[in-house]
């Protein structure tokens, strides 16, 4: 008999029952919660008179409404301009309250983005199936866990029963070798790897991520390729346990201790896939191929070295992609230029679940420090994943190095990556940004989002437009 | 939840590959705390000219005329058949709220996003998965006839066009029983609370650090 994948141990190990019709029963771990996908949760289970199955294995955060200007925090809730937003955020307050569900509130320094939160908090453990209404769950898998986003129906089922039904994914595996050029980052490394399978190569599939390029990567850089695993349509991203995954557990305020720990590690040296497992199918990079990436489009596929050309819609042979693409070049503004160089920016965004840890704001102030932003732009915003982070790296003096060099310093949350706070893209704007999705309108209505690295906003930081970092470092 | 048996009505042919949420229902909508009211703003920034707010009136905002819900002949559309990789990015099970708010009955296309996919099942949307060939098909006699209705029946798992022609589907067996039924999944997923204790009896003894209490 084959051996079984990480995934394949993961689902066993979870599986409460499995039925006749290929649906299964799998059992819940950690759910996170926000403001967003959670009120009609909470709502439903209010109208059927139900309780939270297991309190302990909740942890709630409000991220995507609240504000980043230290002016608006100042007074936590209150202090939300958008009453709409502000009503979002205490309604999560009001209901973890009446639930008994641990939240870090606004004020809290523990707040942040979800996705930066559970793990820093050692919430998120190996071995553990993590669900959260957010689509870029997917992050948690970086530990070895099992993660994915669910919708709010599921959200609530998860409350009450401490399960979902499920069916069983398949399993593939993307396997990046050998050792990545220096400004190479995890970012990079993943657009690449959705540039090379497509938007939808990963639907159906969980993606388990190895070879020596991502076991090299530290944690920070493993949750940002695990993070844009649903960018290549699969709802789970994988990365084997090993020392680094320990390492970064180990003391976390939730991590367990004593005899507990010792028992955990000795069960997480088994998430691993075996040496004979089979996956259905398998997907190679050459890691030293890979360049800086930055997207030109309205889809994570749309995207491209520095140094290659804009692909162009009439030279597209599939139908469907021509279209797809002469609609992106209108919408992206893109008649008349060749490279990336030709798109002048307007803003830049350094933040987000995928890249707003110590470890991306370490790389992005290497880049800027003793540097100054280009006067074209409009603006250039850091905003930390959680407070703990922000509190970190103003510790390390980052908060300085950026703001010297003319990027603004914000408070911790989702902000520019999605822009349901009062940071956005203006009509027509281009964005060098460190988040997720470049969709039409992602930023703000008319908005023109660039996926990029953390060290890449910062170079296009400086030069106004895109540049590679390598070049730019040089001077 | 509404169950979904047999429905007739208007396909409206929305022909663009990887529609995803945040064309489906922009993220300024997802500050409401309600499942309801979406429908106004369904496919937003691709149905009006200006930049929709929450809880504004939408009657009387310029309409983008060849966006196709806003042609005369599509009005009263209850089944959208749409191209590849529909409903891709985020999770937000406002999309699906949208869609059913407005009046829609069923998504047709190649394929879905994971995750709007199974989002749909849990409000009585039925998407449903054509090949490329038969979707392409749909869409050409769909532009070709105005009026032109389908009829699908999820017992038989049938799409039925006008010409009396028929295009089989698949469907989860136990989706298909909790939509033809309307059942509620978290109730039937109670009825299983001694297995879920169990399991947890069980798993307590080899991973006790997943137990522990939290607050701190």
């Amino acid at each position: 008999m084959a051996g079984k994948t990480l995934y394949d141990k993961l689902w066993d190990s979870h599986l409460v029952q499995q039925r006749d019709d290929g649906s299964a029963l799998i059992y819940i771990d950690l759910q996170l919660l926000h403001e967003v996908t959670s009120p009609q949760a909470f709502e439903g289970l209010r109208l059927h008179g139900r309780k939270p199955w297991r309190l302990t294995s909740s942890l709630a955060t409000p991220d995507h409404n609240v504000p980043t200007t230290v002016e608006e925090r100042k007074s936590g809730v209150n202090g939300i301009a958008d009453p709409v937003s502000k009503i979002q955020v205490t309604t999560l307050d009001d209901n973890c309250d009446e639930f008994g569900i641990t939240e870090f509130k606004m004020t809290d320094i523990r707040q942040g983005i979800v996705h930066v939160v559970g793990p820093e908090q050692g919430a998120t453990l190996p071995g553990m199936t993590v669900v959260c209404g957010d689509s870029h769950t997917s992050t948690h898998g970086a530990f070895g866990a099992l993660a994915h986003g669910i919708g709010t129906s599921e959200v609530e089922h998860v409350l009450a029963t401490q399960c979902l039904v499920q069916k069983k994914m398949k399993n593939m595996l993307v396997r990046v070798d050998g050792q990545l050029s220096p400004y190479v980052t995890a970012k990079d490394v993943v657009l690449a790897i959705i540039g090379e399978i497509g938007t939808a190569g990963g639907t159906g599939f969980a993606i388990e991520f190895g070879g020596e390029a991502i076991q090299s990567l530290s944690m920070e850089g493993r949750m940002t390729v695990c993070n844009m695993a649903i960018e290549a349509g699969a709802r789970v991203g994988l990365i084997a346990v090993d020392q680094t995954t320990i390492d970064y557990v180990a003391n976390r305020p939730y991590a367990p201790k004593g005899d507990h720990w010792d028992m955990a590690v000795e069960a997480w040296s088994d998430l691993v896939s075996d040496a004979d497992a089979q996956f259905d199918e398998v997907v190679v990079l050459n890691g030293a191929d890979i360049k800086p990436q930055v997207t030109w489009g309205t889809s994570p596929e749309m995207v491209i070295a520095i140094d290659q050309d804009i692909p162009r819609p009439e030279d597209q042979t599939d139908a469907v992609t021509r279209e797809g693409y002469a609609r992106a070049w209108k919408y992206m503004g893109l008649e008349g230029k060749k490279t990336l160089a030709d798109i002048t920016l307007d803003r830049v965004f350094i933040g987000s679940c995928t890249n707003s840890r110590i470890e991306d704001l370490r790389s992005a102030a290497e880049v800027v420090k003793g540097r100054k932003v280009a006067e074209s732009l409009k603006q250039a915003i850091v905003v930390p994943g959680s407070g703990l982070v922000k509190a970190q790296a103003e510790e390390e003096g980052l908060d300085k190095i950026f703001t010297e060099a003319g990027l603004e310093w914000r408070e911790p949350g989702c902000s520019m990556c999605l822009a349901m706070n009062a940071d956005k893209l203006g009509q027509g704007e281009h964005c060098a940004s460190t988040s997720n999705r470049n969709f039409e309108g992602r930023q703000g209505f008319g908005g023109r989002t660039h996926l990029v690295s953390p060290a890449m906003a910062a170079a296009a930081a400086i030069a106004g437009h895109f540049v590679d970092v390598n070049e730019l470092v040089k001077h | 939840m509404r169950p979904f048996t047999k429905h007739t009505g208007i396909a409206a042919p929305l022909d663009l590959a990887n529609v995803d949420t945040d064309m489906i229902i922009p993220k300024q909508f997802l500050k409401s705390i309600k499942r309801t009211g979406f429908g106004k703003n369904l496919f937003d920034e691709l149905r009006y000219e200006d930049e929709g707010q929450p809880d504004q009136e939408c009657t009387g905002r310029p309409l983008r005329e060849d966006f196709v819900l806003n042609q005369e002949r599509y009005q009263g559309s209850s089944i959208l058949l749409a191209r590849k990789n529909f409903g891709c990015g985020s999770s937000r099970e406002h999309a699906p709220w949208a869609l059913d708010d407005y009046g829609m009955r069923s998504v047709i296309a190649p394929s879905f996003a994971d995750i709007f996919y199974n989002n749909c099942f849990k409000n009585g949307l039925l998407p449903i998965v054509l090949t490329e060939e038969e979707v392409d098909q749909l869409f050409k006699e769909v532009e070709a006839n105005p009026g032109y209705e389908l009829t699908i029946d999820l017992e038989a798992q049938k799409v039925i066009a006008p010409s009396g022609a028929e295009f089989s589907f698949e469907v989860d067996a136990f989706r298909k029983h909790c939509l033809l039924n309307g059942l509620d999944d978290i109730g039937l997923t109670l009825q299983e609370s001694d297995a879920i204790k169990a399991y947890e009896e069980k798993r307590i003894q080899t991973a006790p650090w997943l137990f522990e209490a939290r607050s701190l």
